[in-house]
């Protein structure tokens, strides 16, 4: 094992900035939840590294990563059914045009 | 340099040209699949760990069932490529900032050493079995709150994308 996991975690970093960068720049709601969805990813990795590297009792990181997993399934399902509300409502996915609090 | 490091170096610089094609690419869809593709690089990152596993989880649940989600939504919708647009001089400033001191925190926290912990488990091998077992004796309630969150999850999708709320 030569790999050391600084790497995989400068490597789970870079890839939460990326998902960070477009999470904020990008103006396209479902590209906001994919980039979202990179976020949530580069976590899981940072359990699968630590878990990997410190092997810590009873698969405890595991665990984690198939909760983080099926709760990452779950909020993109409600996040792109409120993409579409939106749609429907204001014609348009750019989450500059959604600015009225008012339903 | 042997195969495991090879793999890594692959997989690594593979997944962030893809992230990078995510977030860059104004077509929803090409960035819907690039980010398929990370995905996929991702699970093999995780049988490089040995997390056998998630490694199949990640490519059934997430390359799979939530990719063909965001797809028909893209197709639903009917989304035009994004036009290009220019960049605010305050925002490339403040992002270059915050960028910095990200940087500067990692440097930090990693260069800390890290101090492995004693574990009491010695049965540690990632087989199926292995990995479930715990998931219904130790880990119960969570795995159940996470099947009732499912459903109402469900619940919740099923009335948000109704037409009329009556």
């Amino acid at each position: 094992m030569t790999i050391p996991l600084g790497h995989y975690l400068i490597l789970a970093g870079i890839i939460f900035a990326i998902g960070l960068a477009g999470a904020l720049t990008r103006k396209n709601a479902i590209i906001v939840l994919i980039a979202i969805e990179l976020m949530f990813n580069a976590a899981i990795l940072n359990l699968i590294a630590f878990w990997h590297y410190k092997q810590f009792a009873a698969l405890t990181g595991q665990m984690f990563a198939i909760f983080a997993i099926s709760i990452a399934a779950a909020e993109s399902a409600i996040g792109l059914a409120l993409v579409i509300a939106i749609y429907r409502h204001y014609k348009s996915v750019d989450v500059d045009d959604i600015k009225s609090l008012k339903g | 340099m042997n195969v495991h490091d090879t793999l890594f170096w692959f997989f690594s610089i593979a997944m962030l040209l893809c992230g990078v094609f995510v977030i860059a690419n104004r077509n929803p869809v090409a960035s819907a699949m690039a980010l398929v593709l990370m995905f996929l690089f991702m699970a093999g990152l995780f049988v490089l760990l040995e997390a056998f596993f998630i490694a199949a989880i990640q490519v059934l649940v997430y390359a799979g069932a939530v990719m063909v989600l965001f797809l028909f939504v893209i197709m639903l919708l009917d989304i035009k490529a994004s036009e290009r647009r220019r960049f605010a001089f305050l925002g490339v400033f403040g992002g270059i900032v915050v960028a910095g001191a990200f940087v500067w925190e990692m440097r930090i926290i990693l260069s800390q050493p890290v101090i492995p912990l004693q574990s009491g488990n010695t049965d540690l091998s990632a087989g199926l079995e292995n990995v479930v077992k715990p998931l219904f004796q130790h880990y119960m309630l969570p795995f159940e709150v996470t099947a009732l969150l499912l459903l109402v999850a469900m619940v919740g999708v099923v009335l948000l994308s109704k037409k009329d709320l009556k």
